[in-house]
């Protein structure tokens, strides 16, 4: 177990070494960074002199170097265009994106699971065939599309919800704003998070769906029905814990994706996130803003992936390697 | 004649498809008594699982029993309502699958199942339950059974996990036990301590035993009665010695013949020419007509039916018609 859990360390800070390697690559292509720095009338001479006491004359390992050892004390430097440091910039705008996040993973998963359980057990009545209808849809219509049109339904005609915006936040804590606890903070919230989870939703169900079938047609289920256990115990003692095996991971990195991919919904829903932030640094090439956002994007799938694994070997005692070997 | 444990009279079991009705079981009569071993014997799709899953309940759709009755003990159970039927599933007919490695579900412990199987049936307390799985795994047969109780499907061996599912199968303590080919995925060397397991334990209790099975040696040492299914009829049923002895239809015949013996010194084994029909295509007449070294006019017509035989045993071949053999007389 624990050569185990060393063994992911290992390979999640390789993992971590690779992103960083790109994201300080951008530094270097993505522009001069001297010239984004200083103004029009900075002579050649006191460019040179800038670049030599920023260190950007030395070796390009000592510069990485460098870069990995502040980044991993949190420090990416400053901002370009807002000239704040970068770290404090994310800080303040992550709990917008966790938040928004969370719920809308959390509710993917619970309906993912609860429809994708009840399409597989109730094959060919009206809803299920409802529900899966609906969620081919969800599976093919772009995020931004579905985001839109929910603000066309519920905020413009239906006067509901509002469409954009976190609405009145309160603070948890020194720096955590959070939504959760005011109205206005979780109306606002519905939305988003519904665009958001939509597609992660729909994949869950159709997985669990697919698993579902799969698992109920084992003999051991069958074996289970012939020992007389009750529907509950058979489907939901027997087959979904089966089912979730697969399941686990697929949400797992779904949780990445939703953490990375909800640039898009906290574009349309002006929501004030990092992902926002993001865009808006590509916009203005603020690249220090881009290689931290990057690193924090590789350190979510990376962390969610040794969650994920550790779930596993919580789930299914066949992967629980030592205590078989040391038995046989 | 005390009354049969099961009694399956006339059952018909039907898969409709696309291009019409197939009946995969069609007609078949049998009794099991109070602590028999009835052997079930046939070729692979002659409908010798569907009887088992017929009985118990469990035809997978779109099967369906179409006709016949079952009862067991006297009471009918082919129509009962599935809740009604479920209480009758592990309590009063157990059941043992062939493959003992994806019988067990796999992230649950043997414990775990045991118990939850026990308690489903029996009320006892968590810890009786324990007890009594306990007991079950050491009495298959389990070495160190207190202590293996709480480990995985995976921990165990092919013969062990049988020896599992035996116990699962037995937890509640039912009257019938299925056994539906309960030993073809082994390891020959131990088919027959699994066989021997099986058989003690049902005798312990009473219990009767219907055992599916293709394999004429466990029918001859564990059976005391076999029923003979050929392309979804019972071909013959009879006492175990008497049908391998001395088989009287066609078909049993050629089976008895295909089996090699010690004592026979033949080059050859005989063989039964061509193939059973599919269910899509089966003769009129008897179904065994095209097959048959004694075929006769009437067999291309006319459906056999199972008539009794002296010495308790029945057969469906116009041979042994009672009133032909008057005429030839």
């Amino acid at each position: 177990m624990i050569a185990f859990i060393l063994r992911r360390l290992v390979q999640s800070v390789i993992v971590m070494l690779t992103v960083a390697l790109v994201a300080f690559s951008l530094f270097r292509f993505v522009g001069d960074p001297i010239a984004s720095m200083v103004g029009q009338e900075t002579t050649l001479a006191e460019r040179a002199e800038l670049r030599e006491a920023l260190g950007l004359n030395d070796p390009f390992i000592v510069q990485f170097w460098s870069f990995v050892a502040r980044a991993a004390t949190g420090d990416f430097g400053i901002s370009y265009r807002l000239q704040q440091p970068v770290m404090e910039l994310i800080l303040s705008r992550l709990p917008a994106t966790l938040e928004l996040a969370l719920v809308s993973g959390i509710l993917a998963f619970l309906f993912g699971v609860g429809f994708g359980v009840y399409t597989a057990l109730r094959r060919g009545n009206w809803l299920s065939g409802s529900i899966m209808t609906i969620s081919l849809i969800g599976v093919s219509l772009p995020t931004f599309l579905i985001g839109v049109l929910l603000i066309w339904v519920f905020a413009v005609e239906l006067q509901w919800l509002p469409s954009f915006g976190r609405g009145d936040t309160v603070y948890i804590g020194d720096w955590w704003r959070t939504g959760l606890l005011t109205e206005s903070g979780r109306a606002s919230l519905i939305l988003p998070a519904i665009t958001l989870g939509l597609y992660q939703m729909t994949l869950i169900m159709r997985l669990v769906r697919a698993e579902m079938l799969e698992v109920l047609r084992t003999d051991y289920i069958k074996f289970a029905r012939a020992r007389g256990l009750s529907n509950r115990a058979v489907h939901f003692g027997h087959a979904l814990k089966n089912t979730l095996v697969p399941v686990i991971t697929i949400t797992g990195l779904q949780m990445g994706s939703i953490i990375a991919f909800s640039i898009i919904t906290e574009t349309v829903f002006q929501w004030p996130g990092v992902g926002a932030l993001f865009i808006r640094s590509v916009q203005f090439v603020d690249v220090p803003v881009m290689a931290a956002y990057l690193m924090l994007i590789a350190l979510v799938f990376v962390v969610i992936n040794l969650v994920v694994d550790l779930l596993y070997y919580a789930v299914d005692p066949r992967l629980r390697v030592d205590r078989a070997n040391a038995r046989h | 004649m005390p009354e049969p444990l099961l009694s399956v009279r006339d059952l018909v079991v039907e898969f409709p498809t696309r291009r019409g009705v197939l009946r995969a079981l069609d007609k078949v009569s049998f009794d099991i008594a109070e602590g028999e071993v009835l052997g079930m014997v046939g070729e692979s799709g002659a409908g010798k699982s569907l009887t088992g899953a017929a009985i118990i309940g469990l035809l997978e759709p779109p099967g369906r029993i179409a006709g016949g009755e079952i009862w067991l003990r006297g009471e009918r159970i082919d129509n009962l309502a599935r809740e009604k039927m479920r209480r009758i599933r592990g309590r009063r007919i157990g059941m043992v699958f062939q493959d003992p490695l994806t019988s067990l579900n796999p992230l649950y412990t043997v414990a775990e199942q045991l118990t939850e199987t026990i308690r489903t049936h029996i009320d006892v307390s968590e810890k009786e339950a324990r007890k009594r799985a306990i007991a079950l795994l050491d009495r298959v047969g389990i070495p160190a059974a207190s202590r293996r109780i709480d480990d995985y499907p995976h921990h165990f061996s092919g013969g062990m996990r049988q020896r599992v599912v035996i116990a699962l199968a037995l937890a509640a303590e039912p009257e019938l036990v299925i056994a539906d080919e309960p030993t073809t995925a082994l390891d020959v060397s131990v088919q027959a301590q699994i066989i021997d397991v099986l058989k003690e334990i049902c005798a312990e209790r009473g219990a009767s035993v219907m055992l599916i099975t293709h394999d004429m040696g466990v029918i001859a040492e564990t059976a005391d009665r076999v029923a003979v299914l050929y392309a979804g009829r019972l071909a013959e049923i009879g006492p175990v010695r008497d049908v391998i002895q001395a088989a009287e239809h066609p078909y049993t015949v050629g089976l008895m013949g295909s089996i090699p013996t010690l004592t026979q010194t033949a080059d050859r084994l005989t063989q039964i020419p061509g193939a059973m029909p599919r269910l899509n295509a089966i003769p009129t007449g008897c179904a065994f007509n095209p097959r048959c070294t004694r075929v006769m006019d009437r067999c291309r017509i006319d459906r056999p039916e199972l008539a009794a035989r002296p010495g308790g045993r029945q057969v469906s071949c116009w041979l042994y018609d009672t009133a032909m053999e008057a005429a030839d007389g």
